[in-house]
């Protein structure tokens, strides 16, 4: 099984007129920036693969679903342990 | 919440999710004892409150984990936020366990037994963690029903099967059955809830006192307290505060430093509740855990630290222990409210207000710059010991049943 670990991410997020966040863009840890072209869900969850718990925005960044997840005061992505 | 502060660990950290794990107190602080354990953990034989080196001799290769209790308390409050969309009836018992009284919302979201598994599903998916529920027509049942089957179940107990569920049981899973009664019970030959039950309630009232009526009530189901609303708070009749210290302590300026510790912060959260206090108590626990308490009267209500100081190591002073000291506490009881005081021409109540102002200044200037911004000289000779800040550490009370 492959392992997952949490990866904290630089997020550019738009507050709206209402305080609700909208993540526009990921940082990845190498400092190449993912646009997030859409948001399909948003939902409190755990993340079962990573660990962790938060806010979960179902992503579409390029073309794929990801998960990004609000953690208190941080952003996290479930990464694949290299 | 099933072995709540070790599946928040396990969720955060999935390596150790398949180990046995142990959330455990600071060894070096001496607070070195099991809190919680996971299900592989208890495998083992580890139990609650077992010393960390006791449960590595049962599992040598236990994973042990400090715990983190601003994530436990987050996590409480979610877990009461979902409870809270069922019904305003929401009754917390400590952190991790909660009565809720769903009367009046199985219109909207299905029977008891639905809505015990619509939360179950939920707190699993939203929070990653496991609960187990009892639903029952009584808080007794409901509590007994939630810890007969775990992790992650549903047990109903009604009022058809419950003889048949409940009292084969052995008397002591009944809540407010300890070491004491139980040993009582069985003198009487009561060994299950079912004997409890059927035994005559004089005979339990000879044997136990009115508790004895109380736990033959729990045993038919016919305990009626309501479920208090959420937020309802209890009256607090006492606020104290005690620590285990990082040595045995013999020094009588050691003792000060940790009295008046202690003594800030019960004064410091009687300040926050608006409380007098007009008694004050002292725990003395000596090295070989023989433990003993001590109380005795102000001339004045205060919620003065420096009174409450005075009269705590009095107290101590009074009743010194031939050992050396272990664990202190101080506890403020008999309160009133700060509002309607009365007053005096004394010198000394004058003096006492005096310090209550001053310390007012110092909660605000802690308030602003953090605990250790101000403090008093004593502190600074022992910085092992007065660099305790039970007040900003401890946010967890327990809390008892029969208030």
């Amino acid at each position: 099984m492959e392992k997952f670990r949490r990866a904290y991410v630089a997020v550019d997020v738009l507050f709206d007129v209402n305080g609700k966040m909208i993540p526009r863009s990921i940082t990845w840890e190498d400092g190449r920036i993912y646009g997030i072209d859409r948001i399909i869900d948003v939902r409190r969850a755990a993340s079962l693969k990573a660990g962790g718990q938060g806010i979960r925005y179902t992503c579409r960044i390029r073309g794929r679903e990801k998960y990004l997840f609000y953690d208190t005061d941080k952003w996290f992505v479930e990464a694949e342990e290299r | 919440m099933n072995n709540f502060y070790a599946s928040v660990e396990c969720l955060y950290n999935p390596a150790i999710r398949n180990k046995p794990v142990a959330v455990v107190g600071d060894v070096e602080k001496r607070h070195g004892i099991v809190l919680a354990k996971n299900y592989i953990a208890k495998g083992f034989g580890i139990k609650t409150g077992n010393a960390v080196w006791e449960a590595k001799k049962l599992c040598p290769e236990l994973v042990l984990v400090p715990p983190s209790y601003d994530k436990y308390l987050r996590f409480s409050k979610m877990t009461k936020e979902i409870y809270s969309e069922y019904t305003d009836c929401v009754e917390s018992f400590g952190l991790d366990e909660c009565w809720l009284d769903v009367s009046e919302s199985t219109g909207l979201f299905g029977d008891g037994g639905q809505i015990a598994d619509t939360i179950r599903e939920r707190v699993k998916s939203e929070l990653g963690l496991t609960v187990s529920v009892g639903v029952s027509w009584n808080k007794i049942f409901a509590k007994l029903g939630s810890d007969m089957k775990k992790p992650d179940v549903t047990t109903i107990i009604t009022q058809d099967n419950y003889k048949g569920k409940v009292w084969p049981l052995a008397a002591e899973e009944l809540l407010y059955v300890g070491r004491a009664t139980k040993r009582k019970l069985r003198s009487v030959g009561i060994l299950t809830i079912g004997d409890l039950a059927k035994a005559d309630p004089k005979v339990l009232k000879s044997e136990l006192g009115v508790n004895g009526i109380m736990l033959w009530r729990f045993a038919n189901g016919l305990d009626d307290t309501a479920v208090s609303k959420l937020n309802d708070e209890f009256p607090i009749k006492s606020i104290g505060n005690s620590t285990t210290l990082p040595y045995d302590v013999t020094k009588e300026n050691d003792i000060k430093i940790t009295l008046y510790v202690l003594s800030e912060s019960v004064a410091e959260r009687l300040r926050d509740h608006n409380f007098l206090c007009r008694t004050v108590q002292i725990g003395i626990r000596d090295k070989n855990l023989y433990s003993y308490e001590r109380q005795g009267k102000l001339s004045f209500e205060t919620n003065s630290a420096g009174e409450i100081y005075k009269t705590a190591f009095a107290l101590y002073n009074r009743n010194k222990p031939a050992y050396p000291i272990r664990g202190l506490s101080v506890r403020a009881a008999d309160l009133s409210g700060a509002s309607v005081r009365q007053l005096s021409c004394l010198e000394e109540f004058e003096r006492m207000e005096k310090q209550e102002r001053a310390e007012a200044a110092v909660d605000d200037i802690r308030r602003r710059f953090g605990h250790f911004s101000i403090q008093r000289g004593i502190m600074l000779t022992n910085t092992e010991l007065s660099a305790l800040d039970p007040k900003g550490e401890h946010v967890i009370h327990p809390v008892g049943f029969l208030k």
